[in-house]
């Protein structure tokens, strides 16, 4: 597992033709790994018939909504978590 | 090929209509499907009959019975915190086929809600099948961009320096949320607390009210 | 950044969530059910289901109720892994 928690990270902010499973709204965006759950099948090649082998590690990070929104409506502090798996992390300051 | 088999007309010979009162077309193509899969050996009949028994059987008592434990039985509490799965199958809770399910619990300054944006993951093991909301395009587009909104919409009202947590459920994870127990509450037995735990409660978008004695 | 028919985080709408309770037809129990049977199976998974009904065109995706995306799904995923054979439900219904 090549993050740890506490550990600053990006989501990329590539294109994906395709079944994956990191959102938009994401993309791009500065989080901090909050933890590292276990290694799940691949979901982009799972759903298209391969047995999603090898298993991909897996990430709760946290992101402060000010960073995800331009214009975030609700209180500074404000929180978001999501899953994100690590092939669409990168190293961040 | 039905839920209620006490109503089944399998013996019927006659051509099954393509409505039936006011089911959509889309049902009987379901019901075909189903016969054509079966016929073709691809599913079995009695695997379906029993996963239908198992969904219609969920319902939100069982997150219910995790969260009314966790509030008399502070380290139950830790141990569900730690590994959510394990904690119900304690309780012989069917946690369902995730192999992860990760509690989130509401403190007096942090409050979460639950979402997932790309499609309606949900712990329907211990919660039952998502209410419709969930799975909308509003709740989904705007839990994560305005959860404030959206828990004022649902009548929620925070106090004062609660932060608000959004969950995503992106992936293999599923999330519970443990609520607070309400105030006022403090002398009722682990079945009563059981039964102030709501649905919406454990999903994020309700908070757990104790009754109000009766007036002598 | 494009995003695809089902990715809704953030997108911009200012929609009331409709709050009605609707308990599951049979029909749609079923389909559940199917779905959750061609998985416990190893026909079809769950990560094929998603992708299946990130398939559908944009105006289809919207108004097709929740297990209609879901019947969409199996029916084009199926007819991928030739499963179903063009036009074999179709010729079951009498359609």
């Amino acid at each position: 597992m090549r993050y740890g928690p506490g550990q600053t990270v990006r989501v990329a902010a590539r294109r994906h033709e395709g079944h994956h499973r990191t959102p938009a709204y994401l993309k791009g965006k500065r989080g901090t790994v909050e933890r590292v759950h276990a290694r799940f099948r691949n979901p982009e090649t799972h759903a298209y018939g391969l047995d999603g082998l090898p298993e991909q590690p897996l990430y709760l990070v946290r992101f402060e909504q000010e960073d995800v929104w331009g214009e975030y409506p609700g209180i500074a502090g404000d929180r978001l978590y999501a899953d994100v798996f690590e092939h669409w992390l990168e190293e961040a300051e | 090929m039905s839920p209620h088999d006490h109503d089944h007309h399998e013996d019927d010979h006659g051509h099954e209509p393509l409505t039936n009162g006011d089911e959509p077309v889309t049902a009987a193509r379901v019901r075909a499907l189903g016969e054509l899969l079966v016929e073709k050996g691809v599913i079995g009949r009695e695997d379906v009959r029993q996963r239908i028994d198992w969904l219609v059987s969920r319902s939100p008592v069982d997150g219910a019975r995790l969260v009314a434990r966790s509030w008399v039985d502070p380290e139950f509490k830790q141990r569900l915190l730690e590994d959510a799965r394990s904690a119900a199958l304690e309780l012989d809770l069917d946690p369902g086929p995730s192999p992860v399910v990760v509690a989130l619990e509401n403190t007096e300054s942090v409050h979460h809600m639950v979402v997932c944006t790309l499609c309606s993951c949900y712990p329907k093991a211990l919660l039952g099948p998502p209410p419709d909301w969930y799975k909308s395009v509003p709740y989904r587009s705007r839990a994560v961009a305005d959860p404030r909104g959206v828990l004022a919409e649902f009548g929620v009202q925070l106090e004062d320096g609660v932060e608000v947590r959004v969950v995503d459920s992106t992936a293999d994870i599923r999330y519970l949320v443990i609520p607070r127990r309400p105030a006022g509450a403090e002398t009722l037995q682990e079945e009563e607390l059981a039964a102030l735990v709501t649905r919406d409660s454990m999903i994020g978008v309700a908070i757990p009210v104790a009754p109000t004695p009766v007036a002598a | 950044m494009e995003r695809a028919v089902h990715d809704r985080g953030g997108w911009q709408t200012d929609a009331a969530i409709d709050r009605r309770e609707h308990e599951l037809a049979d029909w749609e129990v079923l389909m559940d059910s199917i779905v959750g049977t061609l998985g416990q199976s190893g026909v079809m998974n769950v990560d094929e289901l998603r992708r299946g009904i990130e398939s559908m065109p944009r105006a289809e995706y919207e108004t097709a109720s929740y297990y209609e995306r879901w019947l969409y799904s199996v029916e084009t995923i199926l007819a991928e892994k030739g499963v179903l054979a063009s036009g074999e439900l179709d010729a079951r219904l009498g359609t």
